[in-house]
């Protein structure tokens, strides 16, 4: 795998020509059925979600989606979702425990729209609320970041049994943008701010938030989608068997493995005697 | 464009604390702490006045901020509070230049670890696990202390069986943490998952501020979320949506009353019944507590 910065890996996953999730389904999943609106308000272009079978499996597939020219852009918001999204997506989740297929959560997303009309909606509230509904979900859920992982807009999609990311993506707290902005009031920085952020896979995986990198095409994902399309099917094929067999022999198991692999991040210290609770 | 600016809460709050000291000079620019301006209805009023009706601004009824220690007194019994973890530090996950220093400087300063305290205590003599975030430390912002105490806090209730009750302020998600901050919201709220299916009460009381990060997690998920009046409750900062539209948002905008309108709030009320109303709940949800072996769903 590639040695990049962190910055180097801005530029790739910022390319032009990037796939998006609306490029990797058809490559990915066959029969792709897409499922619209969250049943309480409308349905959010951002994210897209449905049924589909991954190589003759029946899965959920819940994608964020960034737009490749001005009219995907309008339709989707440029990827950033509204409550609505996150809504049809816990939707399409449960029903996804109902009928017991996997979930399949590409995030790909620079965070949850910051506007009038979501604060209207509850935007903090729907992100919480899928936070808390997927950790308890009774169904095996990957997450796989494909460029930008922004955010509680991006946690909202993943909180999953296994999380990947492609090999250029960054998974972040705030953009490497919002961040710049904040501690030297200036956006422009978002380079600098993006290499001591610790966002790339590599660093996520260091951080026990990642468990898994994805390669990427030669030089980036754009150069070959097909092949990029290729690793990401191998990798969810792979992973979808050890969770389905894992799920189907102990689901307590593996909800609380769920739980358990948030639950150790963290570091603080702490006098030797109270180090008994950690146990608990 | 300002879209990606997400999270500005945070800057919001980076400011704030730049502006502290600036703040201070301020401060003591009107005769020395004399006066009380109020943030919403900018009206002066003695200090005396605003701390004898219990830090509530006597002409907008504004609930300002309160330390985590005065939050305590008016709201739980006596002497009762038992706290968890006073001594856990924060650690420098991702090597944050000067994240150290800040911290020991705002320890000095504030007399706290970190942003929460965490403890058992009693209501009227009903035994809870109480959360109550402090804004004076860097702004409630949540990392991997304060995740992790509420984290424990949760847990220990659904162990022991008890309600919790958690006063929530935040800017939002501590930045100096990076990504291990964001991951404390899915901690906080695996633990509000697992408290919420052992049938366990869970109050949830927004007061000034609430946004980001603590919004987007275990804030909103109460069983039922209390506000108080005219205090901040929003996901992203005032700035950024006013960059993103262009345009000057009205006052209440995020306001607990424009929570309650739209319906992401139970109930608004007065501090000084605030521990009443809390009492009252709780009497409410007892019986509901022993008898909830018999209910199978929601």
């Amino acid at each position: 795998m590639s040695e990049l910065t962190a910055c180097q890996r801005l530029d790739i996953i910022r390319h032009k020509g990037r796939p998006t999730a609306l490029d990797y389904i058809p490559m990915i999943f066959d029969e792709f059925f897409e499922m619209h609106g969250d049943r309480l308000f409308g349905d959010d272009g951002a994210i897209v979600g449905g049924v589909a079978s991954f190589k003759g499996t029946p899965v959920t597939v819940i994608a964020e989606v960034k737009g490749r020219d001005l009219q995907e852009n309008q339709r989707c918001n440029f990827g950033m979702p509204h409550p609505e999204g996150y809504r049809k997506a816990l939707r399409l989740a449960r029903q996804a425990e109902k009928f017991r297929r996997p979930v399949i959560c590409l995030v790909d997303t620079a965070g949850a729209f910051c506007g009038v009309e979501a604060e209207k909606r509850g935007q903090g509230e729907a992100i919480a609320r899928n936070i808390m509904e997927f950790m308890t979900l009774k169904t095996p859920v990957i997450s796989i970041i494909l460029g930008e992982g922004g955010s509680g807009g991006a946690l909202a999609l993943a909180v999953c049994d296994e999380l990947a990311m492609l090999e250029n993506a960054i998974y972040s707290v705030i953009s490497p943008r919002g961040f710049a902005s904040i501690l030297w009031k200036d956006a422009s920085r978002e380079r600098e701010a993006c290499d001591i952020m610790k966002v790339t896979a590599e660093d996520l995986v260091r951080l026990k938030v990642c468990d898994r990198i994805i390669q990427e095409a030669e030089g980036g994902a754009h150069n070959d989608p097909q092949q990029t399309a290729e690793y990401i099917s191998e990798y969810i094929s792979e992973s979808l068997q050890s969770l389905q067999n894992k799920f189907q022999k102990g689901l307590d198991e593996m909800i609380n493995r769920r739980y358990n692999k948030f639950r150790v991040v963290g570091e603080f210290q702490e006098p030797p005697q109270s180090d008994m609770k950690a146990g608990q | 464009m300002q879209f990606e600016d997400l999270f500005s809460v945070v800057r919001e709050r980076f400011n704030s604390e730049k502006n502290a000291d600036d703040g201070a000079k301020k401060k003591t620019d009107i005769p020395a702490g004399l006066l009380f301006k109020c943030p919403r209805c900018l009206q002066v009023t003695f200090q005396e006045e605003f701390l004898k009706n219990g830090k509530v601004c006597p002409n907008c009824n504004y609930h300002s901020r309160l330390t985590a220690r005065e939050r305590l007194d008016i709201t739980v019994d006596k002497g009762s509070f038992e706290e968890f973890d006073a001594e856990m530090l924060s650690a420098n996950p991702i090597d944050f230049p000067g994240y150290e220093a800040k911290q020991q400087e705002l320890r000095a300063k504030t007399g706290l670890k970190d942003a929460v305290l965490t403890g058992k205590a009693k209501i009227r003599g009903m035994d809870i696990v109480i959360i109550v975030m402090d804004s004076n430390y860097m702004m409630a912002s949540m990392g991997s202390v304060v995740g992790e105490k509420i984290t424990r806090a949760i847990e220990t209730a659904t162990a022991r069986r008890l309600p919790v009750i958690a006063f929530t302020a935040s800017g939002g998600a501590r930045m100096q943490e990076g990504i291990v901050s964001l991951m404390q919201m899915a901690k906080t709220s695996g633990a509000v998952a697992r408290h919420n299916e052992a049938g366990l009460l869970y109050i949830s009381v927004m007061t000034d501020p609430t946004t980001g990060g603590v919004t987007a997690s275990f804030a909103s998920l109460g069983d039922i979320i209390i506000a108080e009046p005219k205090v901040l409750i929003g996901f992203a900062g005032r700035r950024v949506i006013e960059g993103t539209i262009r345009q000057k948002l009205p006052d209440d905008f995020q306001s607990a009353e424009f929570m309650l309108e739209n319906g992401f709030v139970d109930m608004i009320v007065d501090r000084k019944k605030l521990r009443r109303v809390i009492a009252h709940l709780l009497i409410l949800h007892k019986p509901a507590a022993q008898n909830e072996e018999g209910g199978e769903g929601q």
